[in-house]
């Protein structure tokens, strides 16, 4: 780990989301470390996907800071986010159904590639970004899949789509929201191992429910627990720790 | 950046080269159908229908950009079609009197760039918002424009429109484009480079892009890109082809009036590229061009043509809903596999009934129309060679007992066409 680094990759401070009379996230501080895996974990309802959405712009926070490598995000739109090095996943399939996985993939280079709205150059000829695209399939193991519509792949197939649209853009900060919701065990081991292998060189924050992957893959876990972080710490010391136990762990995972 | 290996399938996937013969060669031939269609129906009035079949085809595939494409529901289209006729319109009348000199077969730019400008300035608002709002927006500006035609008399012309003559402006080559042949062949040429640029223009990353917006603009803001943003450049490219569209037809027409902006033609885009096909490039050209000549029989033959429009849309969206286009795209595996012949006479088989029912159908619709409206040009009328009296039962008996027989035989036979296709298409996929 980049202990040096002293600016943190992802820093929540004093964040705050309400819709309505009700407080969801009610003053969230978490600091996420440059090259680490951080794992938020929580009861049903503790606001872990509100919390995803705030950081990534998909929804608008009531109060508080967001530094993305000190720089704060807080307010700015999905694309402008994302073009500073965020990217997410989503917890439901969100993918371009129409589409095939060749396009799917190769739509989520192109902006970083630098190509944007470019209606002039032939997309075939962009060399850069064929590379990158099969690069991707080759990763996330889709690549004989190549010409099928995205709608029609399995479940499985689909979540693996997520995350290669999810790292394709190349972004140092990855937002992994449940990548392995409603999936079988071995289908489970083989996104372990691409998270794994995806998240080498970036920093990463996942939510995950299942312990067995989250105390395998975190470097440190925080607990949010009622729209608030109860403890943030290494996997260990967590398991460990009677406030979480007594909060979360107790109680959920038998 | 550490893993440098090579793709086991890396230059066999995704981007395949080979393909370019063949589609150059599809280039060729079209260029080639453009250049002798005159040679095989000279007429003038063969010439002038396939004049504004070309029009159509420019300004449907200019909707597409924003149905098929993009997946934005305009329907105030028509809109940039006019607005980019009457700037061509002035600006040959201009050119006429001595202001400029700009030979005629440029003045589709000039439409172009008419239609780019509104485009760019409505699309601003529109594209503000997607989906149902988005075409309540343009709905709202179609009639904006329309009635605002009838206060800027001397824009729009009023009710009568502004005309023009296309032989007035610097010459071209010799060419006066007085004969409809020399018009033709202008339209023809514009026709050609528009469909091939917005075909290129699929094939960039924007195109591709507009494909993601209109499958999940929210996943689109997730990989860097502003949905507005995009929506904007698509309105506005589609507002410049709309307008070359316009700018064809006063070439064509010599004349341009405010009707040409509204509700209806705005419709009868939708409709042409509804029925040809949204999900395939070459849908919109089908429609244009059927919708065309259905246009121009059906209003020789019958008073109650939009009417047989209607239901053929009808037709499409409920049996049909991929259009001309994906009814023939679908054949492509049973034509790969060699099979055809297996399905045509299916086809066929439900073909026949089908015209019965039309036969049928058109029989109640015609007798109807002589019975109400025509009442006072008296009760009889001649359908398909045969006399019919409607205060009698006749007509309305045969006509329901055709359209009863026929439709009952129709989905019949389509439903055993169907099983032929599908059975085909299984065979297919496990040998």
């Amino acid at each position: 780990m980049i202990e040096s680094n002293f600016t943190p990759a992802l820093e929540l401070a004093a964040l705050r989301k309400s819709f309505g009379p009700t407080e969801i996230i009610r003053g969230v501080d978490l600091s996420v470390r440059e090259g680490e895996r951080h794992a938020v974990i929580g009861p049903n309802g503790a606001g872990k996907s509100t919390l995803f959405h705030l950081v990534s712009g998909h929804l608008q926070l009531s109060a508080g800071n967001i530094r993305l490598r000190g720089e704060e995000i807080a307010g700015l739109p999905p694309q402008l986010i994302n073009r500073r090095g965020l990217s997410r996943s989503f917890q439901v399939t969100n993918i371009f159904p129409r589409l095939s996985v060749w396009e799917n993939v190769r739509c989520a280079t192109l902006w970083s590639r630098g190509h944007r709205y470019s209606f002039w150059s032939a997309v075939d000829r962009l060399d850069d970004v064929t590379r990158r695209t099969e690069e991707i399939l080759s990763e996330i193991d889709l690549i004989d899949r190549w010409r099928t519509p995205a709608g029609v792949l399995t479940y499985g197939e689909q979540r693996a789509l997520e995350i290669g649209l999810t790292i394709a853009s190349n972004a140092e900060v990855l937002l992994l929201d449940e990548p392995t919701a409603g999936m079988s065990h071995a289908e489970t081991e083989r996104v372990v191992a691409l998270i794994r292998k995806v998240s080498e060189k970036r920093t990463l924050l996942m939510i995950e429910h299942d312990m067995h992957v989250v105390f395998g893959l975190a470097d440190r876990i925080s607990v949010l627990v009622y729209g608030q972080v109860i403890a943030t710490d290494t996997p260990e010391r967590i398991k460990a720790n009677p406030a979480v136990q007594q909060a979360y762990l107790g109680t959920e995972v038998a | 950046m550490s893993q440098t290996r090579t793709l086991p399938h890396s230059g066999a996937v995704g981007v395949s080269r080979t393909g370019a013969l063949a589609r150059y060669a599809m280039w060729v031939a079209l260029a080639a159908v453009f250049l002798l269609l005159p040679y095989v129906f000279g007429s003038r009035l063969a010439l002038s229908t396939m004049s504004l079949m070309g029009t159509m085809i420019v300004f449907a595939l200019s909707y597409n950009m924003l149905l098929g494409q993009t997946g934005l529901l305009s329907f105030g289209h028509a809109v940039f079609f006019g607005l980019g006729g009457f700037v061509t319109v002035h600006v040959l009348n201009m050119a006429s009197s001595g202001a400029w000199a700009l030979p005629l077969p440029l003045f589709p730019v000039v439409g172009g760039l008419g239609g780019l400008f509104f485009g760019a300035l409505f699309g601003a608002i529109a594209t503000k918002r997607a989906a149902t709002a988005f075409a309540m927006i343009t709905l709202g500006i179609g009639e904006l424009v329309v009635s605002s035609a009838l206060i800027l008399r001397r824009f729009f012309g009023g009710e009568e429109g502004i005309t023009t003559d296309r032989t007035e402006v610097m010459s071209f080559f010799g060419y006066s484009f007085g004969p409809q042949l020399q018009v033709y062949y202008l339209i023809a040429g514009w026709c050609f480079i528009s469909i091939a640029v917005m075909y290129a223009i699929t094939r960039t990353p924007f195109g591709r892009i507009c494909n993601a917006v209109r499958d999940n603009a929210q996943r689109t803001a997730f990989i860097g890109y502003d949905t507005n943003r995009v929506r904007f450049i698509a309105f506005s490219l589609s507002g410049l082809f709309a307008g070359v569209a316009g700018g064809l037809s006063v070439i064509n027409f010599e004349i341009v009036n405010a009707a040409q902006m509204g509700a209806v033609e705005s419709g009868t885009v939708v409709l042409m590229t509804y029925i040809g096909g949204v999900g395939n490039f070459a849908g919109p050209i089908i429609g244009a061009i059927l919708v065309t000549w259905l246009q121009l029989i059906l209003s020789d033959a019958t008073q109650i043509w939009p009417l047989y429009v209607g239901l053929l849309f009808i037709g499409m969206v409920m049996f049909a809903p991929g259009g001309i286009a994906g009814l023939l795209a679908m054949q492509g595996p049973v034509i790969a596999a060699g099979k055809l012949h297996r399905v045509l006479p299916w086809y066929l088989l439900a073909l026949v009934p089908g015209v019965v029912a039309v036969i049928g159908l058109s029989i109640i619709a015609e007798a109807m129309h002589q019975f109400s409206i025509r009442a006072a040009y008296g009760p009889n009328i001649t359908l398909y060679s045969m006399p019919f009296d409607v205060t009698s039962p006749w007509p309305w008996l045969t006509g329901l007992a055709l359209a009863a027989a026929g439709i009952w035989l129709f989905l019949r036979a389509g439903r055993l066409a169907r099983d032929a296709y599908d059975e085909v298409i299984a065979e297919g996929r496990t040998g």
